[in-house]
């Protein structure tokens, strides 16, 4: 993985000596707190409704395992022993001091590690597929240029103050794990069709929150080179011309929308056309230094599937449920990536405590090369198991709880903090996901109802994702009361769809029973093989809608 | 430009400590982590100057966010909030009783006569 | 208001008259709308500027960008970006007159605007005095290097690498 040169070093070392002297400022009133916010969420520091948070890049989900204890350490030293894993593969602490900060902040400068544009209206943490460099159906190891964007999105002078944060994100495989057209910048590494070179496909405009969109092409084929001078290009329209008038339409897929992708699209060309790629660009021994980072660890020539692991499997059941359930395909023979689920029943989704962080440390260097890399749906994965190591590696994880085989099952869901933390929300999102993990906690269970990802927020702001999820819950406030309104239908994969509201919404406790409907209509409608979300597809919203509605105590009008 | 009349009582002064961050209640002199020690403004003229108190204490960068919470009584004698929201923050996160101000104060949780 | 440049607070050489009244005055700042006019009567040696908003098209600046010495851009508020993409595009465009920021800047946003291209800032005094000079000139300093080419700021760190790698041993 990517290491810091003396020049990256010194400037996340600049970076923290800033925060120190801007967090002085503000305490001797030199910084008002308008002036001061901005520049503290562009370190990650956000107001919470206990205490402060602080927003952890993991560019790219990719963690060493010097990092992640460092993390645990952190977690010990300066919050309450535990951490949370987001959606866009950073790590939240909930429990931070300000006057920790600095420290915080050299902590993490030890490893190179920060919290930079984390949040506010800048270029945010780029985010990738969890299985870049080991995905059998991978074009290309999206990780290099995510890493080249990351240097030139770091502070960068004239994309600091932008009308609103902006996501990119990359992927380089068939399917698109990464959730690329619900960013404001998607890129997806493809091939020409003529001449067989890579290059970037880019999509542009999507997004959740308040008005959830999904990107749209801006461009189907941008040569490697002219990567940096036509996302400058692109990011210069924005500034230029993004709303600023009302901070719910200042998103870029606000500006595509207004003027239209045809007109966005002249835009940006016209502004590129004036530009010297060569000029922007990272030169060509600068990629490849950067590409270097991300070779592939020294591989064992193994053979697929070995005896010790069939017979492994075939001894121990719930073994064999967790290979089949949490395994992923390696494109080495003998590898394979598995995933150590954060969503243990009854746990808060994305979770896990200092302890649990240095246990995963500790098997990342015994199996995994030490490295370890951070789904979007809140998960950890280690990458690169020998396949005979892998009865060992479970044996490990049980002992410390982090061996639930749910990877991609109704019970591994997608929460955001929610009014358990967040001083936006306007309803808890954890107690939803325990109470629906509860219900649906049958391995059988799980296993006979197949992949379905339950996605929820606890505010329009859809940290949680609920907008693409089959099944989205989004927490509001009705009469006083927390109020939970369901949607179905929605994907963020590659047929990438937005969810359909079903019916009024419902009290908390109402909620499972809701799900349990929706699940009878799918599990008596299904077709052979055929998953929940694309049985949703094929039968419409209709039937589950009247599934929905038929016993709400509401009136349903 | 007031809103204080539109506040209703009784009420009291709420913020997060600039520098911890930590939510803190305005005791007439000075602030308090302990819910049970603010004080309570029973009629406009007292809403008022606790409005004004929020005010001043963030122009001097003591707190941030100072704003007015409607409360009831509890018969414990904590000001518990009408608004879930704030009563999730005098209290501490919902789903763990082992943080925030219901671990840290025993018996908070029980005289604030939590429900949730 | 107070003038800061990459040296500190300075007085400002500039005054804001219309075009009718800048007869006498070394250095003059024009709104837009008096430019021609403004131009049209300049003495000999008269240094002309002019306030643009920062929603002005670039195109639309440039028209005039080579007859002035100055451009003031507006900032409404810190927080509002705009005025960095437009002082780039006036420079990409070949304006070599004195670029200025006017508005309610914080002192990190120095390094960011001289990168852009900007030479000075003009700031309300109540914000001067409360930031303090020093805080401005702190910031220039606080960052040795940068990761973007093709911006006016210290050590490029692309460059850096570069040389580095055919400098050192091959
Ligand atoms: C707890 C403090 C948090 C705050 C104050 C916060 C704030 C926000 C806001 C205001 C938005 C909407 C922005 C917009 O659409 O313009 C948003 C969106 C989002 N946040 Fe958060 N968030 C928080 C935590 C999280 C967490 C924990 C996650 C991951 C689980 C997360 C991931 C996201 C994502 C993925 C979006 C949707 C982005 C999009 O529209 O493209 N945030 N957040
Ligand atoms: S969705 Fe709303 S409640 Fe959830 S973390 Fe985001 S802002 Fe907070």
């Amino acid at each position: 993985m990517y290491r810091y040169d003396e020049f990256d070093a010194a400037f996340v070392r600049d970076r923290v000596a800033q925060f120190s002297a801007q967090v002085q400022r503000r305490l001797a009133g030199a910084l008002t707190e308008d002036e001061f916010k901005p520049l503290r969420l562009q370190n990650g520091v956000y107001l919470q409704l206990h205490a402060y948070m602080l927003r952890i890049a993991i560019p790219y989900g990719t963690l060493s395992a010097r990092q992640l204890r460092q993390l645990a350490l952190i977690g010990e030293r300066f919050d309450r022993s535990y951490g949370h894993f987001t959606t866009r593969q950073n790590l939240q602490f909930n429990w931070i001091q300000l006057k920790d900060v600095p420290e915080i902040l050299a902590l993490l400068a030890d490893v190179e590690m920060h919290a930079i544009q984390t949040s506010g209206n800048c270029i945010r943490n780029v985010t990738a597929d969890q299985f870049a460099g080991v995905a059998a159906d991978e074009i290309e190891d999206p990780r290099p240029v995510a890493e080249l964007i990351r240097q030139w999105s770091t502070a960068h002078p004239e994309f600091s103050f932008l009308p609103r944060k902006f996501k990119i994100a990359v992927t380089g495989a068939a399917e698109d794990r990464a959730a690329v057209s619900v960013h404001d910048i998607g890129l997806r590494i493809v091939r020409h069709p003529e001449t067989g070179e890579t290059g970037y496909a880019v999509l542009v405009g999507g997004g959740l929150g308040r008005t959830p969109m999904v990107g749209k092409w801006v461009r189907d084929f941008l040569p490697k080179p002219h990567l940096l001078a036509y996302l400058e290009a692109l990011m210069r329209v924005y500034n230029a011309e993004g709303r600023r008038d009302n901070k719910y339409k200042a998103r870029v897929k606000i500006l595509v929308h207004e003027i239209g992708i045809e007109a966005f699209r002249d835009r940006v060309e016209a502004e590129f056309a004036q530009l010297d790629p060569l000029r922007i660009q990272a030169d060509a021994a600068e990629v490849g230094r950067i590409e270097r980072y991300f070779a592939p660890p020294a591989y064992a020539e193994l053979q697929d599937n070995p005896p010790a692991l069939r017979r492994a499997r075939a001894a121990n059941p719930e073994f064999d449920r967790w290979v089949a359930q949490n395994g992923f395909p390696h494109k080495v023979p003998g590898y394979q990536a598995v995933t150590l689920s954060l969503k243990g029943i009854g746990e808060a989704p994305g979770d896990i405590t200092s302890a649990g962080m240095r246990l995963v440390a500790e098997l990342a260097d015994r199996h995994s090369f030490g490295e370890i890399r951070v789904t979007h749906a809140q998960n950890l994965v280690l990458p690169n198991v020998r396949q005979d190591e892998l009865f060992d590696l479970w044996h490990a994880l049980a002992a410390g709880g982090l061996a639930t085989a749910n990877a991609g099952l109704i019970t591994d869901i997608i929460a955001c903090p929610g009014l358990d933390y967040c001083a936006l929300a306007t309803a808890r999102s954890i107690p939803i996901a325990q109470a629906l993990a509860t219900r649906f906690a049958a391995p059988d269970r799980q296993q006979e109802i197949g992949p379905l990802a339950i996605k929820i927020s606890g505010c329009i702001n859809a940290c949680g994702h609920h907008h693409v999820g089959h099944i989205g819950i989004l927490g509001l406030e009705k009469r006083g009361e927390e109020s939970y309104q369901i949607t179905l239908g929605g994907d963020a994969g590659n047929a990438s769809a937005i969810g359909e509201i079903l019916g009024p919404g419902l009290g908390a406790d109402e909620v499972p029973d809701a799900i349990e409907r929706l699940l009878a209509v799918y599990l008596d409608h299904r077709q052979p093989g055929e998953l929940f979300v694309d049985s949703v597809r094929r039968l419409g919203i209709q039937p589950f809608k009247a599934a929905f509605n038929a016993e709400l105590r509401h009136d349903a009008a | 430009m007031s809103t204080a009349k539109l506040q209703p009582l009784p009420a009291i002064l709420i913020a997060n400590d600039l520098l911890t961050g930590d939510t803190v209640f305005f005791t007439g002199d000075g602030w308090t982590r302990h819910p049970g020690e603010a004080l309570l403004a029973g009629d406009e003229a007292a809403s008022i100057r606790l409005e004004a108190a929020g005010q001043e204490a963030m122009q001097l960068n003591r707190v941030v966010d100072a704003y007015l919470v409607d409360v009831v009584l509890s018969e414990g004698g904590i000001p518990v909030p009408r608004h879930f929201r704030e009563r999730f923050r005098l209290l501490g996160p919902t789903i763990r009783p082992d943080l925030g101000k219901q671990a840290e104060f025993p018996g908070l949780a029980a005289q604030a006569g939590r429900t949730r | 208001m107070t003038l800061l440049d990459r040296h500190g607070f300075r007085p400002d050489p500039f005054r804001r008259l219309p075009a009718a009244e800048i007869a006498g005055h070394p250095a003059v700042i024009v709104p837009l709308a008096d430019v021609q006019a403004g131009l049209l009567v300049r003495a000999l040696g008269q240094r002309i500027g002019i306030d643009i908003a920062n929603t002005l098209p670039a195109e639309d600046a440039t028209a005039f960008a080579n007859q002035v010495d100055l451009i003031a851009i507006a900032f409404p508020g810190f927080a509002d970006g705009r005025g960095f993409t437009l002082a780039r595009r006036l420079r990409r465009a070949g304006f070599r007159g004195i670029l200025r920021a006017v508005g309610p800047l914080i002192p990190d946003q120095f390094a960011y605007a001289m990168a852009c291209g900007f030479d000075e800032v003009e700031l309300p005094d109540a914000v001067a005095t409360r930031q303090g000079e020093a805080a401005w000139l702190a910031d220039l300093a606080i960052y040795s290097t940068s990761y973007q080419r093709d911006y006016a700021r210290g050590q490029n760190i692309l460059e850096a690498r570069r040389e580095a790698r055919t400098g050192g041993a091959t």
